[in-house]
């Protein structure tokens, strides 16, 4: 049985979902923490950019894919507490900042970043699900990164933590009405900066998730809008860590359709193929949005749900 | 409001005669972005230094390849004209109360247009053919971001990041279409569509070095602070971007507005690809995504949403690229510093944001309370 015909799409498409959405993953249940907590922080691309700079080159220099991606996660936070601390300033428009970040992650990813395009790091390890079968094609869609394990995990410990911890409560009570939270005796400026920083480490090991996994390696277009598309996700997904996951799965299917379509042989409308992703954040965009009601699960406190 | 206030005798009366107070509100909106621009140069001669690199030789570089000579200023104007329409079409929707950013998008697509329409009207004088590629690539930048207007206006969809996707979306049509479809055979290294006849390419300014350009640019940017200061639509899309309900109580089209202000900010954004294609280029290839959308949004905030400022703003940050490729070979600095010290300039603006309205100087109501 080595030709699988035309079940190799689904089979592409189903590996490369697992490969293309972790990235996805991790950006969004930042970004949902972050947004659970009030704040908007569109400055995720530049993160994210900056964590695969920088998990690439620890992981160069120490030999230690994980200390990259530990490093990654501590450039991730840096950036979030900033993007945090500047947006508890008064009058200052967070989504704008979050422009802002992205430009200045993006611009220091590659100042930094400029001597380790060539060099090779050691890649992350990953888990070979498919070692039942014979055929290449269905262990190469099987082989499932570590990280990705992880990012499940984190999305269920996350969705529990919103619903059943006493610090998942402080963070949506923070994120729903900030008078109540001030009336409780919390600090809202505080609990958003903290939320957008660990929103921030994540999108950083998102990142070096990229340049450590796949594709695998440093270079000035390894993002590509991923951080972005993150944001949409997570308001796609109601602000719910599970549907994260799920949301994140869709995605990443729809960007592997491009390379999926390309190995088989369809090369025409190559750079179509490779706008999935943009077409269907805009789609899923626009499906979830309303004039008029405000969404539903949406923290009273976003800025662009107000 | 009477500044004369007899009971306070440590004032002196000179200081507190209305022409100052005039100065004094006006400087305000003068001095903070002054003052957050210098802040930014001075938290990246910081990171220099930290590199051992020094910052004087920096800017003394930029000074010299930017602004320097004639020759200097000439790569600085050219640079300057599509930034000036790259940051209207994020200062007029802004004005709104709208952010959009995807006008790098609005100028590919523009850009395109135009090289298509030049290819079909290829023979045709210029008189004719000229103005209809320009119409044609401000119709399609109109269009484009027009629609982020419409997305926002009838679904409520978040025009930042619709505006964004679409500049994505739009970077993969063009690279479709100019490899694909509307692909001239001849070109092999690099994909463009056919090269314009010389009657359809635009000119330089009579006695400068710089392409037309430049003056629509400019003439765009004194149109557009008329629109926004002098008329009424302008005023009402002032209000709109203060008070959304408030402009709506009044009666105010709010939707018109919205999508009459995208469509005009997205109209520049294309006029800027199709001076690209036929002042620059000759045809419409992958350099049309030059980063100018971006840097346009940087321009605009620095601003602060006002097109005449724009002006000199644009002029700016146009010496900055233009001295870059200088810059990084004398230095060794790597092309993504002009990036990192747009990164820093923006975040010292959107700080200064919080400074409005606490200095006592610039608030001449508050002179008289010691």
């Amino acid at each position: 049985m080595d030709d699988l015909g035309l079940w190799i799409i689904p089979l592409a498409i189903l590996g490369g979902a697992i490969r293309v959405s972790t990235p996805f993953l991790f950006v969004s249940l930042g970004e949902a923490l972050t947004e659970r907590s009030g704040r908007i922080n569109l400055g995720l691309e530049g993160t994210l950019g900056f964590g695969a700079m920088s998990g690439y080159a620890l992981a160069y220099l120490t030999g230690s894919p994980w200390l990259g991606v530990l490093a990654a996660a501590i450039c991730g936070a840096m950036f979030g507490l900033l993007h945090g601390v500047i947006c508890s300033l008064p009058k200052v428009n967070d989504i704008a900042v979050g422009i802002a970040m992205m430009i200045l992650g993006m611009g220091l990813a590659f100042y930094f970043g400029k001597p380790f395009v060539q060099p090779v790091a050691p890649d992350l390890p990953s888990i070979p699900f498919g070692w039942w079968s014979d055929i290449p094609q269905v262990r190469a869609a099987l082989e499932v990164n570590v990280l990705f394990l992880i990012g499940a995990v984190l999305a269920v410990a996350l969705w529990w933590m919103f619903r059943a911890t006493r610090i998942g409560l402080i963070i949506r009570v923070v994120g729903d009405s900030t008078d109540a939270a001030r009336a409780m005796g919390l600090r809202p400026n505080v609990i958003r900066a903290c939320a957008t920083a660990v929103g921030g480490a994540f999108a950083g090991v998102g990142g070096a998730y990229l340049s450590l996994y796949y594709p695998g390696s440093w270079n000035e277009g390894i993002s590509s809008g991923q951080g972005l598309m993150a944001v949409a996700l997570v308001i796609f997904a109601r602000w719910n860590p599970l549907a994260c996951f799920g949301a994140a799965l869709l995605f990443g299917g729809a960007g592997a359709l491009g390379p999926t379509l390309q190995s088989v042989g369809i090369s025409e409308g190559y750079y179509l193929f490779f706008a999935a992703p943009y077409v269907l954040t805009l789609g899923v965009l626009i499906a979830t949005s309303s004039p008029t009601r405000a969404m539903t699960g949406a923290p009273g406190e976003l800025s662009i749900t107000k | 409001m009477s500044l004369s206030d007899a009971t306070s005798p440590a004032i002196d009366k000179r200081l507190t005669a209305p022409q100052w107070a005039l100065v004094a509100r006006r400087a305000e909106a003068v001095f903070i972005p002054l003052g957050a621009l210098l802040a930014g140069f001075a938290v990246f001669s910081l990171f220099l230094l930290l590199q051992g690199k020094s910052p004087s030789d920096f800017f003394a570089l930029v000074y010299r390849a930017g602004f320097g000579t004639a020759f200097s200023w000439q790569n600085t104007l050219s640079r300057t004209a599509p930034l000036l329409l790259a940051a209207l079409c994020v200062a007029l929707p802004a004005r709104l109360g709208l952010v959009i950013i995807g006008g790098e998008g609005a100028i590919v697509l523009g850009g395109v247009g135009a090289g298509f329409a030049g290819v079909v009207l290829s023979g045709m004088t210029s008189i004719i053919a000229l103005p209809l590629m320009l119409l044609t690539a401000m119709a399609i930048g109109a269009l484009w971001i027009g629609a982020v207007g419409a997305l926002r206006h009838f679904r409520g969809v978040n025009e930042t990041i619709a505006s964004l996707l679409m500049a994505y979306i739009a970077i993969a049509l063009m690279n479709h279409l100019v490899e694909g479809p509307l692909r001239d055979p001849a070109s092999l290294n690099k994909p463009s569509t056919a090269p314009l006849d010389d009657a359809l390419r635009v000119g330089n300014i009579p006695g400068w070095d710089v392409h037309w350009g430049l003056a629509f640019g400019v003439i765009c940017c004194v149109l557009a602070w008329v629109l926004i200061d002098k008329t009424t639509w302008g005023f009402a899309a002032r209000i709109a971007g203060g008070n959304v309900r408030a402009a709506q109580v009044q009666g105010l089209p709010v939707g018109k507005l919205i999508l009459g202000f995208t469509a005009l900010g997205g109209a520049f954004a294309g006029l800027a690809g199709f001076f690209e294609v036929a002042a620059v280029h000759g045809s419409a290839n992958a350099s049309l995504a030059g980063g100018y959308g971006y840097t346009g949004i940087l321009i605009a905030f620095l601003a602060r949403h006002n097109p005449l400022a724009i002006i000199p703003v644009a002029i700016l940050l146009a010496g900055f690229e233009a001295s870059s490729g200088l810059v990084q070979r004398r230095m060794d600095l790597p092309d993504a510093t002009v990036l990192v010290l747009q990164g820093f300039v923006f975040m010292a603006i959107l700080i200064s944001e919080t400074l409005y309205g606490r200095f006592k100087i610039f608030a001449p109501e508050r002179w008289s309370a010691t």
